[in-house]
């Protein structure tokens, strides 16, 4: 049944500005999806469980899916396809290809855009989990167990996670994040 | 997903008066709520947005304490270095808690506030009190591994799931609120309640309480503090039981210890016995051992979670033998 109300909401995706009537239970991913007709969000399991939906927002990475797209009125949300194109892959995209790192296609872009949302928090100095000690204020240092723990909130059921971990350990080292 | 209405509030009076029904939710960061509306096991008819209020803001209390604002992401206060020096264990609770996505998105207030992860009471299709007051205890004679060992009733034995919550119980946080009769500040012990015969209540907030802030009192050596959570894998998982500590230490012996135990109770368990038992005694796995015997006396297993007990026991004394050679900070 659709609801009584509309919220106008303003999304900016991968750099392009625009305006949709909602109804307000819709998520971000759903009208990115439905509404925009832009696919490279997807849609795992709807619940926050395995990072298929995730995009950055404001540079910061998010999962799509338990939001409700107008509390996101006017966020600047960036997809896989925003952060390179078929003609100029991202330092990203160009190590998932260099080493196979490819997932089905519901896992690929989501596994793209939170790799970028974990360098830029590398970058800004946040500790993870595994972290030996997190008082030390000093820079971390993107080993492989690093990156496996930063990447965790997205899980695939045919744990293809191995040459993942080896492109971003690669691109770790390019950008000197290593 | 049940129709509602989505007002977004400008300021902390505006929230106050939009959530003038006992139906209206507070909407954060939307990690718990957006899920149980998709579950359909949350059916509000309003819900007002209080994610731009201007409740953020880490800072420093004047006698060495930190007053957190509520809308203070869980990245955003894993990731200070304030919390990090002074009270390294709250960064690591958070660092332990969902992924990177999730606590991007999820809130300090929402945090404290977000509910079981009891299978049946996220699944609409079984009893459950919690959910559906009356309708019974699915959980009591099912599936009981992550069942609770002390402080549950005949009407529920659900844990409560935070991973935060547990050094915010050991350093007796206070939880600050305003609501339509005036502020208040709520002891962190206060805060949550057991389910005695209405477990759909979780805390002690009155409808349409806002929560501000959480604010932190000074403990120097909380810079000696640690969590520790056992899972079922290595990452992305609630806690099986987990355990948050900061431990004073002289001489090799305990000066002083704040101890909070979490996948026991419907509450951040604090283990008020096992530190009174400790303080002065010798930093030894033997005392440790001893004193947390006397404070897990108090479970009553269900079966299935009975493997929980030794578990319990031997996370709490690797980390206090860990906090108390200074091995690990
Ligand atoms: C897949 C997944 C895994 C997770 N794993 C963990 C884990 O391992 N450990 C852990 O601790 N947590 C975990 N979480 C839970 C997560 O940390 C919480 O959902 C989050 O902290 C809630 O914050 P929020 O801002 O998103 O709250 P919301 O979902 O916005 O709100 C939650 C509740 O709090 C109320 N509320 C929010 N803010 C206020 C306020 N200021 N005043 C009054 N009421 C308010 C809302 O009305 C709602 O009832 C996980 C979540 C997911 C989805
Ligand atoms: S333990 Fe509590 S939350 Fe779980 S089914 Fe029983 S009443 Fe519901
Ligand atoms: S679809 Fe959002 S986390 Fe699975
Ligand atoms: S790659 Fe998509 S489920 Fe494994």
């Amino acid at each position: 049944m659709p609801s009584a109300q509309q919220v106008s909401v303003r999304l900016i995706v991968d750099g392009q500005e625009h305006h949709v009537e909602l109804d307000p239970r819709v998520s971000v991913m759903d009208a990115i999806r439905d509404r925009l007709g832009i696919t490279t969000v997807k849609k795992g399991c709807d619940h926050g469980q395995c990072g298929a939906c995730t995009v950055l927002v404001d540079g910061r990475r998010i999962i799509s899916c338990l939001t409700l797209a107008a509390s996101y009125d006017g966020a600047q949300v960036t997809t896989a396809a925003g952060l390179g194109s078929t003609d100029q892959l991202s330092d990203i995209q160009a190590a998932f290809v260099d080493r196979d790192a490819l997932q089905c296609g519901y896992c690929t872009p989501g596994q793209i855009c939170s790799a970028a949302g974990m360098f830029a928090e590398a970058e800004a100095g946040m500790p993870s989990h595994v972290t030996a000690d997190v008082s030390d204020l000093q820079k971390v240092r993107l080993t492989p167990e690093e990156i496996s723990e930063r990447m965790s909130g997205n899980l695939c059921r045919c744990g293809a996670y191995a040459h993942i971990r080896e492109a971003l350990t690669d691109v770790a080292q390019e950008r000197g994040q290593a | 997903m049940k129709d509602f209405e989505y007002v977004r509030a400008t300021t902390v009076s505006d929230a106050l008066a939009q959530h003038e029904r006992e139906t209206t939710a507070y909407l954060a960061g939307g990690t718990n709520l957006v899920d149980h509306l998709r579950l359909g096991i949350r059916r509000p008819d309003r819900i007002v947005d209080i994610s731009r209020l201007d409740l953020g803001g880490i800072e420093e209390t004047p006698d060495g304490g930190l007053r957190v604002g509520a809308n203070v992401r869980n990245a955003d206060l894993a990731m200070s270095p304030l919390v990090r020096q002074r009270f390294p264990f709250v960064s690591q609770a958070l660092l332990a808690g969902a992924s990177g996505q999730i606590r991007a998105m999820a809130s300090t207030g929402g945090n404290l506030l977000q509910r079981t992860r009891c299978v049946y009471f996220q699944d609409r299709s079984t009893p459950c009190n919690k959910r559906e007051p009356g309708s019974g205890c699915s959980a009591i004679d099912g599936f009981g591994k992550y069942n609770a060992l002390i402080g549950q009733s005949d009407q529920c034995v659900a844990v409560h799931p935070s991973d935060l919550c547990l050094p915010f119980a050991a350093l007796d946080a206070v939880v600050h609120v305003t609501g339509r009769s005036g502020d208040r500040a709520i002891p962190f012990a206060e805060f949550h309640r057991l389910p005695g015969d209405d477990p759909s209540r979780d805390t002690n907030l009155e409808p349409g309480e806002l929560i501000v802030a959480i604010e932190i009192p000074p403990l120097p050596w909380a810079t000696r503090s640690r969590y520790r959570k056992v899972r079922d894998r290595a990452s992305y998982a609630f806690a099986l039981v987990s355990v948050a500590a900061a431990l004073d230490i002289a001489d090799g012996h305990v000066q002083d210890l704040r101890l909070a135990l979490g996948g026991v109770s419907h509450k951040p368990y604090r283990a008020y016995l096992a530190e009174e038992q400790l303080r002065g005694r010798p930093a030894t796995a033997e005392v440790f051992e001893v004193a947390i015997d006397a404070e897990l006396a108090a479970a009553h297993p269900g079966g299935e979670n009975a493997y929980k007990l030794p578990m319990l026991r031997r996370t709490v004394v690797a980390v206090l033998q860990e906090l108390a050679e200074g091995a690990v900070r």
